[in-house]
C-alpha cells in the first residue's frame, strides 16, 4: 500500500476528536430560576446550575442579582445540591430597569452569569430610581477546572461543533479538488482529470448532505426550527441543488469529450457561486451563525482554547477521510471508464 | 438511482424551506427528551445521523463495485 501514513494519521485524528468531543466535561453555568417573576418585597428563589459546584467544600458563595452595573445583595437560604441554590432578596417597588441578571460567584467555578433571569413585574419603573446597591467584590475568578465554555441555550450541543462543522470544511475541500480538476481538465483535454472532478463532486455531495441533515437538527433544539431562513442556510442548500444539478447534467449528455466540458465549465461556476453563497454573502446580512454578519477576523472570541484543541484536529481528521473516500471513489470511476472505453486513464 | 435519490432528497429538503414560527411553549416528548442532561442527545442525535450517512455511503459503494466486478468476470 502506497502511503499509508496519512490514512492512520486520520484514524487517529478522528479518534481522538470523537472521543475528547464526548467525553469532556462542559464547564458550569446557570440554566434557569424556578420562577423568573418577581413581585416587590421578600423574595425567595432557587438558581439552578449545570455542572457546578455550590456545595464543594471550603466555597465562599456569593449570589447577587445586577442591572447594569448595580448590584442587589441576596442571602443564601441553603443550597439543596450541588446544582441548586436557594436565595433571599428585597425587590423595591421602584426600580430604574424590572429586568434582572444574576452572578453567582464561586470560588471553584469562578463568576456565572445568567442574563435576564428575573422580570419583576409588580414593581414600577422609574428611571431615576436607585437600587439600595451592594458592596460586592468582583472577583473575576476564572473556572479552573478543564471544560468546553458553557454557553446558554448551547448547553452539551457545543459538541456538535467538533461533528458539524468538519462537514461543511471537508465539502470545500473536496469541491475545490473539484474546481480544481475542471480548470485542468479545461486545459488538457486528459479524461482523468474529468473523472477526479466527478469523483470529487460526488464524494463532495455526501458530506454536504450530512452537513444540512446535522445542522437542520442542531438547529432544531437550539433555535427552535428545523430550517430557518438565514443566509447561510439557505446558500447550503442552493450549494446542495447546484451539486446535485452537476451530476444528473453529467449523466444526461452521452458523448465523453462534450460531458466533460459542459460539467468542467459548470463545476466551475459551481464552486464561485459556492464561495459567494457559504462565505460572503453570509457576511453582509444578519445570521445566526457565530462569526458571521460581520467582520470573521471577530471570530476568535467565539472559540476558546479548549474547543480549538479538539476542533482543528476533527477538521484535519474529517478531510483527510474526505480525501480517502475520494481516492476510493477515483479508482472506482477509473475501472469504470477502462470498462467502457476499453482505454486506461 | 442516484438521481431519484438526489431528487426525493432535495424534495424532503425543500419542505425543511418554510419558516416554522417556534410555538415552544408545551414540550412535545420529543422535545423533553432532547433538552433533558444539557441537551447531549442532540449531540448523539448528531453522530447517528453522520455514522448512518457514512454507511449509506459504503453500502452504496459496494453495490456499485460488486457490479463492477461481474462486469470484468465477463
Amino acid at each position: 500500500m502506497r502511503q499509508i501514513w496519512w490514512r492512520l494519521l486520520c484514524i487517529f485524528l478522528l479518534g481522538f476528536a470523537a472521543i475528547f468531543s464526548l467525553v469532556a466535561p462542559l464547564g458550569p453555568g446557570l440554566i434557569h430560576v424556578d420562577d423568573p417573576n418577581l413581585v416587590s418585597g421578600i423574595q425567595e428563589r432557587m438558581i439552578i446550575g449545570y455542572n457546578t459546584h455550590f456545595e464543594a467544600p471550603d466555597n465562599e458563595l456569593q449570589v447577587f442579582l445586577a442591572q447594569d452595573s448595580v448590584y442587589l445583595c441576596t442571602e443564601i437560604v441553603r443550597t439543596d445540591s450541588d446544582n441548586r441554590v436557594v436565595v433571599k432578596f428585597d425587590i423595591p417597588p421602584t426600580l430604574p430597569n424590572r429586568n434582572f441578571s444574576v452572578y453567582v460567584n464561586n470560588t471553584v467555578d469562578g463568576t456565572l452569569l445568567l442574563q435576564n433571569a428575573f422580570f419583576a413585574n409588580g414593581s414600577k419603573a422609574d428611571l431615576n430610581a436607585e437600587l439600595p446597591g451592594c458592596e460586592v467584590s468582583v472577583s473575576n475568578n476564572e473556572n479552573t477546572l478543564f471544560g468546553f465554555p458553557f454557553q446558554p441555550t448551547i448547553f452539551e450541543t457545543i459538541r456538535n461543533l467538533m461533528f458539524h462543522v468538519p462537514m461543511w470544511f471537508t465539502m470545500f475541500v473536496l469541491m475545490f479538488m473539484g474546481f480544481w480538476s475542471s480548470i485542468q481538465y479545461l486545459t488538457s483535454s486528459k479524461p482523468i482529470f474529468d473523472a477526479r472532478a466527478e469523483a470529487a463532486v460526488k464524494v463532495g455531495i455526501v458530506f454536504c448532505i450530512l452537513g444540512l441533515l446535522t445542522g437542520s437538527v442542531w438547529a432544531r433544539f437550539t433555535w427552535g426550527a428545523w430550517w430557518v431562513s438565514d443566509p447561510q442556510l439557505n446558500g447550503a442548500l442552493i450549494t446542495f441543488l447546484i451539486y446535485a444539478g452537476y451530476l444528473i447534467l453529467r449523466r444526461s449528455i452521452e458523448d465523453e469529450n462534450k460531458r466533460g466540458r459542459v460539467a468542467a465549465v459548470y463545476s466551475i461556476f459551481a464552486y464561485l457561486i459556492l464561495f459567494i453563497l457559504l462565505m460572503i454573502l453570509p457576511r453582509f446580512t444578519e445570521s445566526l451563525h457565530p462569526g458571521k454578519g460581520g467582520n470573521p477576523g471577530f471570530n476568535s472570541y467565539d472559540l476558546d482554547s479548549s474547543l480549538r484543541m479538539v476542533f482543528y484536529p476533527a477538521v484535519l481528521g474529517w478531510i483527510l477521510l474526505g480525501v480517502w473516500f475520494y481516492s476510493i471513489q477515483i479508482r472506482m470511476n477509473r475501472i469504470q471508464y477502462w470498462l467502457f472505453y476499453d482505454e486506461k486513464i | 438511482m442516484m438521481r431519484r435519490f438526489s431528487i426525493v432528497l432535495s424534495i424532503i429538503l425543500a419542505t425543511f424551506a418554510v419558516p416554522i414560527n417556534a410555538v415552544a411553549q408545551e414540550l412535545t416528548t420529543l422535545e423533553e427528551y432532547m433538552y433533558s442532561s444539557g441537551k447531549m442527545n442532540v449531540v448523539i442525535m448528531v453522530v447517528f445521523i453522520i455514522l448512518v450517512g457514512l454507511y449509506i455511503y459504503l453500502f452504496r459503494m459496494d453495490r456499485k463495485l460488486k457490479q463492477l466486478e461481474e462486469e470484468v468476470k465477463k
